[in-house]
């Protein structure tokens, strides 16, 4: 079998976020900020968010360090979540982390997630199920903890 | 030395399956490594024959079990040359011996503006413990660093070893660096200053001949895992004077003497560190892996991996998109290979490898204070062991020109 397996999980749109990755920088004027750290390998994903007056993710950005899947699930998931609303934002980080452990969603929820949807294929590989997750986790913590202090916390 | 080749592999079934449609190559032994059929079948034997609880009963199957487990300890006394076999006290795994040293010894020896001394390398496991022992008792911890080539730097360890030192933690092998660390000329320095030596063994005692008196080392720990033993075994050295003097680390059955209602007294050696019902099966597991490490001579054992890696490392370091940490001579290089991938992430690397049946680590190594004083997050790290064989590295080498490829070049395109 080789390396071949290996295309369902590198697919091309997930090593393009990979390389050229959207939205990676720190935002300036961030309303919520938090840094997750995946302590199993050292991953660092620092997500700071800009919610509007409408409770809207007006902008989003990341910075860290991370391995193809984490990066590329970053990219993929600040593309998605902007724009949206606080509470879309959260549906769709349950989709996610639904849909890479297996349980399924209706086609229009995977749908709202764009890019990231292809990571669907995370599944066949378990112990990377984690590097996906990393930047979605944030989005959540990050959504959810809008007056919590911003010091490091482990995913 | 002469290069011995071993060929082990049909003592160990685990290693003839397929991983992802691939011959398994088993290149993770610094994490845990294999048993061979001699050690399972002697935990069946015991749990089947003799099991029954050690030092108490009178029937005829616990004085059996009794004897299966000193045994076992008086095999790990003669494999690291310990004076006697009371100064080998069973614990979980190295973890558990280093802790137990800094909640006894540690803390009834050290005290505000004392100096405990470790190295950058050390694993988690003999870091933790002397930093929060440092912090509760308002001591300090300080950091010998490591040469250019990554070995461990002498000349700053006789700095950092002062008069105020009262405590030398050191791994005698790294899990990161692949090298062997100058125990016994630490413990000579150590001792000149009126400090005690603590040796993590981890890495060390299933890849060669150690002798803790030659060391003269005080206290010294290692796992059984990583020596083909069961998890969940393992075994701390310490001088008879030393332990003698040390309180005991947890109360309970077995390790009394006498129990009043308001005091106690404990047992003698070693059984007042080895509290409750101990991992019986475990350590005679143990005992047979170091029987089965003795029949093959440590000294075969050395000269085995250091076949491979005289073989492999050279092709490693001379590839240009890969950075080998640690010592490039082979000579000073242990089996214990990190190493990154320019461009490529280790996670990325292991995950490619695993579909090639190459199973390696990828992460820190719990080694998180070395990842940062050498500006990295994580290395992946291939580790070999005795029944490995330099076919093993060449598949090594084919998946990783394969792994280059599929990132560099060809993901998509197959």
């Amino acid at each position: 079998m080789g390396l071949s397996k290996l295309n369902s999980l590198y697919r091309e749109v997930i090593l393009d976020h990979a390389d050229h990755p959207r939205h990676k920088h720190d935002l300036e004027n961030s309303t919520n900020m938090i840094t997750l750290k995946n302590p199993t390998c050292g991953d660092v994903i620092n997500l700071s968010i800009a919610m509007d007056d409408q409770d809207k993710i007006a902008d989003i950005g990341f910075s860290g360090d991370g391995c193809t899947i984490s990066q590329s699930s970053a990219s993929m998931m600040t593309d998605a979540v902007m724009g949206k609303d606080k509470e879309t934002a959260l549906r769709m980080a349950k989709t996610f982390s639904d849909m890479v452990m297996g349980t399924e969603h209706p086609q229009a929820d995977l749908d709202e997630l764009g890019d990231a949807a292809i990571l669907s294929s995370i599944m066949s590989f378990p112990a990377r199920i984690k590097c996906a997750t990393l930047a979605w986790w944030a989005l959540q913590r990050a959504l959810l903890e809008e007056d919590a202090p911003t010091d490091e916390e482990e995913a | 030395m002469a290069a011995k080749n071993l060929d082990l592999r049909q003592d160990f079934p685990i290693l003839n399956q397929k991983v992802n449609d691939e011959q398994l190559v088993y290149l993770d032994n610094a994490a845990t490594a294999q048993r061979p059929t001699a050690v399972t079948d002697s935990l069946v034997h015991f749990y089947q024959t003799d099991n029954a609880n050690v030092h108490r009963g009178v029937h005829t199957l616990a004085e059996r079990a009794t004897e299966d487990y000193e045994n076992a300890r008086r095999k790990v006394q003669r494999f690291i040359n310990a004076a006697e076999p009371e100064e080998v006290i069973f614990t979980k795994g190295t973890t558990d011996g280093l802790n137990l040293v800094a909640s006894t010894y540690g803390e009834a020896n050290i005290q505000a503006g004392d100096e405990i001394v470790i190295s950058i390398m050390e694993h988690h496991s003999n870091l933790i413990p002397w930093q929060q022992l440092a912090i509760k008792k308002h001591a300090t911890l300080k950091y010998i660093g490591l040469t250019a080539d990554g070995e461990l730097d002498m000349a700053d360890a006789a700095e950092k070893i002062t008069d105020k030192t009262k405590i030398v933690a050191i791994a005698h092998a790294s899990n990161v660096m692949g090298v062997i660390n100058p125990l016994a000329e630490l413990a000579k320095l150590a001792h000149q200053h009126g400090a005690i030596i603590v040796g993590d063994g981890a890495q060390a005692v299933p890849h060669l001949a150690v002798d803790v008196q030659a060391l003269d080392v005080d206290f010294y720990a290692f796992s059984g895992h990583k020596m083909m033993g069961p998890t969940g075994i393992g075994a701390l050295y310490g001088k008879r004077a030393l332990l003698e003097a040390m309180p005991p680390y947890q109360f309970g059955g077995e390790m009394i003497d006498f129990v009043h209602e308001q005091d106690s007294t404990w047992a003698q050696l070693p059984y007042k560190f080895e509290a409750g019902t101990q991992n019986i099966a475990g350590a005679v597991g143990l005992g047979t892996a170091v029987d089965y490490l003795t029949n093959v001579g440590m000294a075969n054992v050395e000269a085995h991996e250091q076949a491979i890696v005289d073989y492999l490392l050279p092709k490693l370091v001379a590839d240009p998109d890969l950075e080998v940490y640690g010592p490039h001579d082979p000579a000073k290089h242990t089996g214990v290979i990190a190493f990154n991938v320019k461009g490529i992430h280790p996670h990325d690397i292991a995950t490619a490898l695993d579909m090639e049946g190459v199973a390696v680590r990828a992460g820190h190594h719990c080694a998180q204070p070395l990842m940062t004083y050498l500006g990295l997050v994580a290395t992946a790290r291939a580790s070999f062991y005795l029944y490995n064989t330099q076919q093993d590295a060449d598949r090594l080498l084919v998946a990783l020109a394969e792994t280059k490829e599929f990132f560099n070049h060809g993901a998509v395109k197959a």
